[in-house]
């Protein structure tokens, strides 16, 4: 059988297992030597909670945005676009492969600035993609085929965890530089540039723009115009994530900083981007891809590189959140709103953590949870132990990856007591 | 000094490249027989009407909101869709070893089935299996195969130029010799680009061939409902190979039969020897969509599952899908009859014989360079044309020109 005789070396997905004893009562099937998958370490967490009954349970895994009520949050403008949207009767007619031209110059504006010249020149070439998921599958694949100076990819360590299989899945190999400083809960700044220093030339390093996933341990403005100077010494190529434009300041321009700044300096970068949350468009898959060229000429040979990695994996993106997002974006009351209502969600997360930071002085507790406050964004990298998230989950039903993260937009005035009773309860 | 200096410009995909040239052509004559999507007779995109009415339902509800589907996608949009290809009462169904992973459209599906075949089938991240599609095929076949990995992507005989119909004994010939466990890519119905379908008695030798060689069955269904009008006749392939005890994968859109093509919606159903297995299969492509979208777009989805499990838009849908079959059925046999009145050389009869949307002409690359260039009227080199670009208008400027063409260009 085919299935003995392969030694080839399995990619990410899945595990192959010797143990071919259970094949006789599968064998008259194709799929007999399909093992189970585990579940999804982030996405599983969530579907653990909903089989919970307790009626105190809090959802702390996925990054979806709650409101004060624990409820998912429609933005106004998102629902004041759509109902703009209905009124138009679009047909529905098939996007180019690249996306709908409306949203693909707004994205790209939200995140170069208005004023970039990178956007004036048209050396930019921006897609829409399948959200954030999407535009990393999509530069990850681009990579591999074009960037043949360098199989190396740099994630900080820690990293989002799908960052690593998605890459893989492309052929790219992952390596990782110092990142977060478990004992200061804080950045190892130096451990991040001496790393860096030894990267290898032409290797791509992976930079979260904005409240980093999962730590929200995010580099000052001093500390990026060092690791853009030093990581140009290098040259390596940047990859930066932003997947959360706006959540961690709530100031749109401001959390593109570091972004606009590895530009201005020369970087030649690509970049994701998602409106997942800073829109809310979670399930309407909106995102993008860019890769900032030396001349619109070569961003006219890679955007057709890039319409030849689409065409086989989708055609074509779909429409429904790339025409709300370019409506927000392009109508200027609309998008005065959203700004405000960003605004309000980062807030709301600012808010939460020093709540939750006073409730566990309150409870007694004799750690620091300074962190709490000082991380950005969605995220709080709790510091929790493997065996003290499990009896958190296990306890107090409270639900969270086993890497201690919590994300704060799941926790509510209600319930943030709560929160600071069961992780006292743990770690005292 | 670029990292991209040497990336080399692509060339574009034909089909999209043959609209914007329709597009930037001036004539008022131009007509357009490109682009596989639907036309009115006044040459416009139709949104349906059922869908325009769910539209409102979904703006109206909310309760609805924006979250994140499972990473397999709406669970009632799975199951109605799987319902849809194989039936209200399969067998499968009922015996609980039918799959489904909402997709980004047919290519999605596609995509998902390829990546998991190459992965799991005929051994682990086995390239090597030769993946067969019909000679021709949709171009994109070969892209979505190719781009997963697989190594050996070829041709099986199919279209016969020369009577301008089904190449039965090459097919079954190629379906002979192909190595054992060799994957095949049908089209369950309205064959794109020929039109050309075989008969049940067709299919049946197909499908005694596959079993007995042991070859994997890949359907790719775009037009169900679009080829005559039926939904179920449509199906009938895909359901006797069911019944004929296959595991296998259908690749559904819904692009043409709801007009939703720009909101990806899409499933591919898989119909495995039991639940189990079913179960673990579901979980390895779970993987596969993580790393791709992570999880798919809502819209389309919730559109047609409120569609398809509410009784009166469900037959408010299959009214609509009749229609613009109608269209296409009727515009076939107005070219045909015309072409013959005006007594334009060779035999026309395949043009109300071919099925679905498109209609394979038999002209040749100079004369559908002629078309272009001369009467402005937009064809894929093939010879493929979508019979939705005609109109009552139109059809009459198109017939002469056919016979302008043939008549002038060798």
């Amino acid at each position: 059988m085919a299935l003995l005789k392969s030694s080839k070396a399995i990619s990410s997905i899945g595990t192959f297992s010797a143990s071919l004893g259970v094949l006789s009562t599968r064998n008259s099937s194709w799929w007999g030597g399909v093992q189970m998958g585990p579940p999804d370490p982030i996405l599983g967490v969530s579907e653990a909670f909903k089989r919970d009954t307790s009626p105190k349970k809090m959802n702390l895994g996925v990054g979806a945005y709650r409101d004060d009520h624990g409820k998912p949050f429609v933005l106004d403008c998102v629902r004041k676009a759509e109902a703009l949207i209905s009124s138009k009767q679009l047909d529905k007619e098939y996007l180019a492969i690249g996306g709908l031209g409306d949203f693909t110059k707004s994205c790209a504006q939200l995140a170069l600035g208005a004023d970039s010249e990178v956007l004036k020149s048209g050396r930019n070439i921006t897609v829409q993609t399948i959200s954030g998921t999407g535009s990393l599958c999509i530069g990850a694949n681009f990579l591999s085929r074009f960037h043949s100076a360098s199989r190396d990819v740099y994630l900080p360590k820690p990293s989002w965890g799908n960052h690593t299989p998605i890459f893989r899945d492309a052929g790219m190999q992952l390596k990782a530089y110092r990142y977060y400083d478990p004992s200061t809960c804080g950045f190892d700044f130096n451990g991040a540039l001496d790393d860096i220093s030894k990267m290898p030339e032409k290797s791509v390093i992976m930079l979260h723009a904005c409240a980093h996933n999962p730590t929200g341990v995010d580099p000052k403005p001093e500390q990026w115009k060092e690791i853009a100077d030093l990581v140009k010494k290098r040259d390596l190529l940047v990859f930066f994530d932003m997947a959360y434009q706006g959540f961690a300041s709530g100031d749109i321009d401001r959390d593109a900083w570091a972004v606009r700044h590895f530009i201005e300096q020369g970087h030649k970068i690509v970049l994701s981007q998602s409106f997942a949350k800073n829109m809310g468009l979670y399930g309407e898959r909106v995102g993008g891809f860019t890769v900032v060229c030396n001349d619109a000429e070569e961003a006219k040979r890679v955007e057709s590189q890039l319409k030849i990695l689409i065409r086989p994996m989708y055609s074509n993106p779909p429409m429904n959140g790339a025409r709300i997002a370019a409506t927000i974006l392009n109508t200027p009351d609309l998008y005065k709103i959203w700004l405000e209502e960003v605004h309000g969600m980062a807030n709301r997360i600012i808010k939460m953590r020093e709540q939750l930071a006073a409730n566990l002085k309150n409870e007694g507790s004799t750690h620091n949870w300074q962190h709490v406050i000082d991380q950005i964004g969605m995220f709080c990298f709790t510091g929790l132990k493997p065996e003290q998230v499990e009896r958190l989950t296990k306890e107090f039903s409270v639900y969270m990856t086993k890497d201690g993260r919590i994300s704060m937009a799941g926790v509510t005035s209600s319930n943030v007591g709560y929160l600071a009773h069961g992780i006292h309860a743990v770690t005292k | 000094m670029s990292l991209f200096g040497e990336v080399p410009q692509a060339i574009p995909v034909a089909v999209f490249k043959l609209s914007n040239d329709f597009k930037d052509d001036p004539n008022p004559m131009k007509v357009n027989l490109g682009v596989g999507a639907y036309r009115t007779d006044e040459g416009q995109p139709w949104v349906l009407p059922v869908v325009k009415k769910v539209e409102k339902i979904i703006v109206a509800d909310n309760s609805l909101n924006h979250e994140y589907l499972p990473i397999l996608g709406l669970p009632e949009f799975r199951s109605s869709a799987s319902k849809i290809a194989l039936g209200e009462d399969s067998p499968a169904i009922q015996e609980n070893r039918v799959g489904a992973v909402q997709c980004l459209g047919g290519t999605g599906a596609l995509k998902m089935g390829a990546e998991f075949l190459r992965r799991w089938y005929n051994g682990n991240d086995n390239m090597k299996t030769p993946v067969y599609v019909s000679a021709p095929t949709w171009e994109n076949h070969n892209s979505v195969f190719a781009n997963a990995g697989f190594e050996d992507v070829r041709p099986y005989k199919y279209w016969d130029a020369e009577k301008r119909g089904l190449d039965l004994a090459g097919f079954l010939g190629d379906l002979e010799t192909a190595p054992k466990h060799s994957i095949f890519v049908l089209h369950a119905c309205a064959h794109n680009p020929t039109g050309t379908d075989p008969t049940h008695v067709e299919w049946m030798q197909v499908a005694e061939v596959m079993k007995r060689r042991k070859l994997f069955v890949f359907f790719d269904s775009a037009y169900q409902g679009f080829a005559s009008g039926c939904l179920d006749k449509d199906a009938w392939a895909v359901r006797y190979f069911v019944t004929q005890g296959f595991e296998m994968f259908c690749a559904q859109s819904f692009s043409k039969n709801f007009g939703l093509y720009n909101e990806r919606v899409g499933n591919l159903t898989i119909v495995a020897r039991d639940a189990d297995n079913v179960r673990r299969v579901l979980s390895q492509m779970e993987k596969i969509v993580r790393v791709t979208w992570s999880n798919p777009p809502s819209q389309g989805a919730r559109l047609v599952a409120i569609t398809l499990n509410t009784a009166e838009l469900f037959a408010e849908w299959k009214d609509n899908v009749k229609t613009m079959a109608d269209r296409v059925l009727s515009m076939r046999a107005s070219l045909q009859a015309k072409l013959q009145a005006l007594g334009t050389p060779g035999t026309w009869g395949h043009i109300t014989q071919q099925i679905g949307m498109f209609s394979f002409t038999g002209l040749n690359p100079k004369q559908v360079e002629y078309m272009i260039k001369e009467r402005s009227i937009y064809l894929m080199a093939s010879g493929r044309i979508n019979m939705c670009g005609l109109t009552t208008k139109n059809i009459d400027y198109v017939a002469k020109s056919i016979h302008e063409t043939v008549v002038n260009v060798q």
